[in-house]
């Protein structure tokens, strides 16, 4: 009988549950600190459902590819895919030291930074809706992963933790609309910010309209933002246009593809500018 | 009974979405949780489509780095729009449905980045081409899951007509 008055009453229903939603997202506006508890037990419920399903994907594709396919291709190929990924991300991290003995701030610098300390996480997951672009891997805090630590990949930098749980963690792609990351030209040196665009582009914005910026110049991080380490490829230039104002409008290809991630990096080295903010240097 | 079987599809969206959306590649992003709510409120009204709208909105909202709330109230207004549409006019042929998957995702952007450009939350810029593109994938989803749903017992049907004659 109640049932039925409620179905009767579906305009009075329907103005409860908007209230109710809008009294939610008003509480979480005015005060927000740190992510959400309701966020935080629902992620960390629903990465287990992620992982499960994850592998149960993962074995059929492993069954697949694995014993119906050429096996020992199949696996000699992993083995020298995993190679070349070593061995690329050896690359960057070289890169990254040379960037780093070619500013003289490197040499007041102590303690040997080249050697990141990282660990390795694989993807179980994509966001679960079409306006954020996130993912889930399956490394959590009881993993040593914390919020804000760098995602990177062996093509370059992914993005960072937003919410880690136990076992598992949510990544913001730096292509997300609300994604940033301090960027330098690695030729020229010019300084900006690069930023998300929601598509599989980025922009890299405040960067002078008299920095010599031209098409097919790489973009690294610069490491000033806290969260990145500095000298890691963001992508290379694709264009750039003078749009009239003091700066100049530069979009930029991600090294990364991000369609077809397997397999990430969890930077775990807090950056130098995070050990200042935190206080930590020795 | 209803409600599981609600609440199960709505999982199973979810789950789709987040596990398929890893291996489809190209600029279609479809919005699987957003088709399931129209879908259910198509079929089963206003009621059950806003209460459909309005947990599977929470949910995603959840799993989402936004704020929980936003797609609930823009998923709940769809549903109780998309339910209103389904009991007062005929939606029974691909191209009708069709434009209420259409315009139920243009509708349900409109609210969600509309909230979130209002509260100054996050700065989605000119999204036209995307929010055009997801509504025409939820759109063709959303036909083919109508189709799939008519197809099947008809198809079961089919089949035991043919074992009874061929047993004769």
């Amino acid at each position: 009988m109640a049932l039925l008055d409620i179905r009767q009453r579906a305009g009075y229903l329907f103005l409860g549950v908007m209230l109710g939603h809008i009294l939610l997202i008003s509480a979480q506006v005015n005060s927000r600190s740190g992510v959400p508890i309701l966020e935080a037990v629902t992620f960390g419920v629903f990465a287990e459902v992620e992982r499960t399903i994850s592998a149960a994907f993962s074995s059929v594709r492993r069954v697949w590819t694995g014993y119906a396919g050429l096996r020992n291709v199949q696996s000699e190929n992993e083995a020298l895919t995993r190679q070349l990924e070593a061995a690329q991300i050896a690359l960057q991290q070289q890169r990254a030291l040379a960037d780093r003995t070619r500013n003289l701030e490197q040499l007041l610098e102590l303690r040997d930074r080249s050697n990141l300390n990282t660990t390795a996480a694989e993807i179980i997951a994509a966001g679960a809706t079409p306006d954020f672009r996130t993912l889930t891997i399956d490394k959590g805090t009881r993993d040593g992963v914390r919020p804000d630590m760098a995602v990177i990949a062996p093509a370059g930098v992914v993005g960072r933790v937003v919410i880690p749980s136990t076992r598992a963690a949510k990544v913001q792609l730096l292509i997300d609309r609300n994604a940033a990351a301090g960027a330098v030209v690695e030729r020229s040196r010019a300084q900006g910010v690069v930023t998300g665009s929601g598509e599989n582009r980025l922009r890299m914005d405040y960067v002078s309209e008299v920095a010599d910026v031209i098409v097919g110049d790489i973009i690294v991080t610069s490491g000033i933002d806290g969260i990145y380490p500095k000298g890691y490829v963001i992508g290379q230039v694709e264009s750039v246009e003078k749009s009239g104002t003091a700066y100049k409008t530069i979009t930029v290809k991600p090294a990364v593809d991000f369609t077809s991630l397997e397999e990430v990096l969890v930077v775990l080295t807090p950056t130098p500018a995070r050990e200042a903010a935190e206080g930590t240097v020795e | 009974m209803k409600a599981a079987a609600i609440i199960l599809g709505v999982a199973a969206a979810l789950a789709l979405q987040t596990t398929l959306a890893r291996y489809v590649r190209g600029t279609v992003a479809v919005n699987l949780v957003l088709v399931a709510v129209v879908y259910v409120a198509l079929m089963s009204g206003p009621v059950t489509g806003l209460l459909t709208g309005a947990f599977a909105g929470l949910v995603q909202d959840a799993l989402s780095t936004g704020i929980i709330g936003i797609g609930g109230l823009a998923k709940t207004l769809v549903g109780f729009l998309t339910g209103i549409i389904g009991t007062q006019f005929i939606v029974a042929q691909p191209v009708p449905r069709f434009f209420v998957f259409f315009g139920a995702t243009l509708l349900h952007e409109l609210v969600f980045i509309g909230l979130y450009t209002l509260l100054d939350l996050r700065h989605f810029g000119t999204p036209y081409a995307a929010v055009a593109r997801q509504a025409a994938g939820n759109a063709a989803v959303g036909v083919v899951a109508f189709q799939l749903v008519e197809f099947l017992p008809g198809a079961v049907e089919r089949r035991r007509t043919t074992k009874s004659r061929l047993r004769r």
